[in-house]
């Protein structure tokens, strides 16, 4: 086999023969191309956001100065925050429910729970819609973060069987016999679960609180169906504006949200490394 | 083992109650009202009557409904495809990458799902208009070859006329591929990288060439991976919204289009509702087919 030339791929290096190379290459430039020039243009000198003229941070200030677009902003912080606090509790509860227990009717609960997760979008969004317009009215003019239930609600629906799915993974891995320890050596069930069982759930909990904030963020559809007109979020705000017109202003901000999401993505995985290299260490 | 319920009721009953209660009050119930609001009629502008009508399901069943929802299963079906031929080699060059470039593909495939929906489309909308980058690109070829005639002493080509390549049927499919690429690309990455690599080797080392190994020995050990990831493609570009709305045009709307159309603008909540659980239910067919396929293998 070393007789193979260096230069030469192995028969199993795909990654080095070049139909591969041209293809991923192409698919990647495909996916960042678009991405690439929305940002770029951000810093364009010019209304028509079409020919480069120059850079400038023009449109960073308007952005920062288009009060309801920075108060959408804020709104999709908020929410998403809630949500993922909510979430990462009702997901947790979710998985250990079906984790540790047997009974009656965990097949249905089991299938009732994914639910969120594969019923459409549009489906779920008309859903809240009926629901906040006729069964459970939300009170409007309720003072900040309240005015938001609505919203958060909803994403907390389709959030937390994400993170359920996330945690209850993690929660495989886990030694049953050492929660029947610690209940031997005297441990109370709340004791054992706070001290024995979140811990070892922390890499999960952490993958499912991401998960649930950029989900958060990121949604649009069940949004625009649940918000009112005095509780915009940002992607709803985006819409609006594009639908206006496309204005360099849209890529700032745009551009504002990108690098958000990313680092926070990137802390949260950061966060998740270095709790799953504790462990590894003695 | 798993604990029965009954010998921790206090427990079970702390941690069951708060997620069963949140999804039978905030996601069940709403859907329930849907389900009910279809078997509806309008009897006023803001009153519906639950007169158990199915008047609903067949008005949806007239050709021109029944052509939007054959057009939405198209749109997803060939959105599927296209991810499927452009997943599988970008997903065959991860597997076999070294570990520490795995990490980094991996990571730039995901990296576009943390961006959302709605900026992905954006972008989109500006790389492809009129006077977007693709235009630009063909533009500088077609006065490329414009001169390159000039030289040899031909007619010049005309000026060049930008082609249309946003709010037709083709950009839905380009947009809908550039959204749910990562989706096939994952499933398709777990499944060939936990692949028994040495029954590739067998059959490379027998003569099979490698499009011959890649077609009859990887696609089949490939395939719950291959199927999940046609799953989760084709579920969310079934029911896509945002994309045919913003890149399609006045002929290219899918079906949940028509659906925010009657709750938003039409005011008909109770044919909206019939569409929603239609469309539900074509979800769920296509959850039960898939599920039908990935038991045949395993019972071999």
């Amino acid at each position: 086999m070393s007789r193979v030339a260096r230069e030469k791929p192995g028969p199993l290096e795909y990654h080095r023969r070049w139909p591969l190379q041209l293809i991923v290459g192409a698919t990647f430039f495909f996916l960042y191309f678009p991405l690439i020039i929305l940002m770029v243009f951000s810093f364009n000198d010019s209304r028509r956001n079409i020919v480069w003229q120059g850079f400038t941070f023009d449109y960073y200030e308007k952005v920062f100065k288009n009060a309801e677009l920075i108060e959408a902003f804020g709104n999709s912080l908020t929410i998403a925050f809630f949500c993922t606090i909510i979430s990462v509790i009702l997901g947790a509860l979710t998985a250990v429910m079906l984790w540790r227990f047997r009974f009656p009717g965990k097949t249905a609960v089991e299938g009732a729970m994914a639910l969120p997760i594969v019923v459409p979008e549009i489906c779920m969004g008309v859903a809240m819609l009926v629901f906040f317009a006729k069964i459970m009215p939300w009170p409007s003019g309720m003072p900040w973060p309240l005015n938001l239930g609505a919203i958060i609600i909803a994403h907390v629906s389709f959030a937390f069987p994400f993170v359920a799915t996330v945690v209850r993974a993690r929660l495989a891995s886990f030694n049953r016999e050492l929660e029947e320890a610690a209940k031997d050596l005297g441990a109370s069930e709340w004791r054992t679960f706070w001290d024995v069982l979140v811990p070892h759930m922390q890499p999960g909990l952490i993958a499912g609180a991401l998960l649930a904030f950029t989900l958060s963020l990121d949604d649009f559809v069940i949004t625009f169906f649940t918000a009112g007109p005095d509780t915009i979020t940002f992607p709803v705000k985006v819409y609006s504006m594009l639908r206006f017109s496309v204005t360099p202003e849209v890529n700032a901000a745009s551009t504002i949200l990108i690098v958000v999401t990313v680092a926070l993505t990137a802390i949260g995985l950061h966060l998740q490394n270095q709790s799953e290299n504790k462990k590894l260490k003695p | 083992m798993e604990q029965t319920w009954r010998q921790a009721r206090g427990a079970f009953a702390a941690i069951a109650a708060p997620p069963l209660v949140w999804l039978l009050l905030f996601f069940l119930v709403p859907l329930g009202v849907i389900w009910a609001y279809s078997f509806g009629e309008n009897v006023g502008p803001i009153t519906i009557d639950l007169t158990g009508t199915f008047a609903n399901y067949m008005r949806a069943l007239e050709p021109l409904y029944l052509g939007i929802f054959g057009k939405s299963v198209i749109v997803a079906g060939v959105t599927t495809l296209l991810c499927l031929l452009v997943g599988f080699p970008v997903a065959l060059a991860i597997a076999f990458a070294s570990p520490r470039m795995k990490a980094w593909l991996l990571l730039l495939i995901m990296l576009p799902f943390w961006t959302n929906l709605l900026i992905r489309t954006f972008a989109l909308i500006a790389v492809l208009r009129e006077q977007g980058y693709v235009n630009f690109g063909i533009e500088w070829f077609w006065n490329l070859a414009s001169s390159a005639r000039e030289l040899v002493g031909m007619a010049p080509l005309g000026d060049y006329e930008p082609l249309t390549l946003l709010y037709n049927n083709a950009a839905v499919i380009v947009g809908l591929v550039y959204v749910h690429l990562p989706f096939m690309v994952l499933p398709l990455y777990s499944a060939l990288d936990r692949m028994d690599r040495s029954l590739m080797e067998a059959s490379l080392d027998l003569g099979a060439g490698h499009l011959r190994t890649i077609l009859l020995v990887v696609v089949p050990l490939a395939a719950p991976g291959i199927a999940s990831g046609v799953l989760i493609t084709f579920i969310p570009a079934l029911g896509s919204y945002l994309t045919p709305d913003l890149l399609g045009g006045t002929d290219s709307q899918m079906i949940a289009n028509v659906i925010e159309r009657q709750f938003k603008k039409a005011n008909d909540w109770p044919f909206g509702a019939a569409l929603s659980f239609l469309l539900m239910y074509l979800t769920f067919f296509a959850i039960a087919a898939q599920a039908l396929i990935q038991r045949k293998p395993g019972r071999r």
